[in-house]
């Protein structure tokens, strides 16, 4: 029998801080996957977020920076501006780009810097225990919304990739999600080609991937992957939303 | 004809190989691992069953199952 599976090269063989069933590991793999297929794990450079992935860089095995919380997109500017020949990638989830680094992602995307950036949306600040975020849902019960998001008192959901894709730096944006293995396998499709997009010098790219926080959401992993699908992925529809 | 192999003590136990497996070929273990958690665990009734089709793997978190075909 031949092996048709394994860890990829560029994935540490250590155990993950995460959760049971969180969907951060299951990018982070899928990221590794996608570098190893094109051969460029030497030329690239991860920038990790503040939020649960703040130590992915003790996962992936291949150069890794960290930039204070929502400043990735600014560290990876800087450091695709010094080295061009470089593929830089930017690793976010929603609390670190869609609430305290809203600035800098907009700005990023405005200047049309040739970076990709992998943002996980799970709906909530997973690291300091499952606060709201901006792209939480309507009604949904967090530690700072325990009667369920109001939009009179918290505002609406925040779509960033709607958003983002306004703007005519922006080339590549994309959203998947991780919660059956068809998704998954999209999710590494959509990986691949923002990588490509980046390596070709299209500009800007972007992947939201709707990732599930059984912790916070009080689910078990079975549960949330099906939120994904019957709630998330209404709020936030799935599929390319840009590629120019 | 197919088979995996799970890292018992790498598994977190979340289950979501168990159920994207479409022969329900992994049920999670009465025992406990190294972590306290009730791992996934390859049945041993018919494994002749499995198909190499990887599902079970391209869903585990933890990357601790490997897929022969």
């Amino acid at each position: 029998m031949k092996k048709v599976f394994e860890r990829p090269a560029s994935l540490r063989a250590v155990p993950t801080h995460y959760c049971s069933g969180c969907g951060h590991s299951i990018v982070h793999r899928l990221v590794c996957e996608v570098i190893d297929e094109l051969g460029i794990r030497e030329d690239v450079i991860a920038v990790c977020p503040v939020g649960c992935a703040v130590i992915a860089y003790e996962y992936w095995d291949f150069d890794c920076s960290e930039a204070p919380h929502g400043r990735t997109p600014c560290v990876a500017t800087g450091i695709k501006r010094v080295h061009p020949d470089k593929v830089v990638f930017s690793y976010q989830g929603d609390g670190d780009l869609a609430a305290i680094g809203t600035a800098e992602i907009i700005h990023t995307a405005n200047r049309g810097e040739n970076i990709t950036v992998f943002f996980i949306n799970n709906g909530v600040y997973g690291m300091t225990n499952g606060q709201m975020a901006p792209t939480t849902l309507i009604g949904q019960k967090t530690s700072t919304s325990i009667h369920g998001r109001d939009i009179t008192r918290d505002g609406y959901p925040m779509k960033m990739s709607e958003l983002l894709s306004q703007l005519p730096g922006a080339k590549y944006i994309e959203r998947v999600s991780v919660d059956n293995p068809a998704n998954v396998l999209k999710t590494r499709a959509a990986i691949k080609k923002a990588l490509k997009c980046q390596m070709e010098g299209k500009g800007f790219s972007l992947v939201e991937i709707l990732s599930p926080c059984p912790t916070y959401w009080g689910l078990s992993p079975k549960d949330a992957c099906r939120r994904i699908e019957d709630e998330m992925s209404k709020a936030f529809p799935l599929g390319v939303i840009k590629d120019a | 004809m197919g088979k995996i192999t799970i890292d018992r003590n790498a598994c977190k136990g979340c289950g979501l190989c168990a159920i994207n497996c479409p022969e329900k070929l992994i049920i999670i273990d009465e025992s406990m691992n190294v972590r306290g958690v009730h791992p996934a665990k390859f049945t041993e009734t018919d494994p002749e069953k499995c198909k190499g089709c990887k599902m079970c793997a391209i869903m585990c978190p933890e990357v601790c199952i490997e897929v022969y075909k």
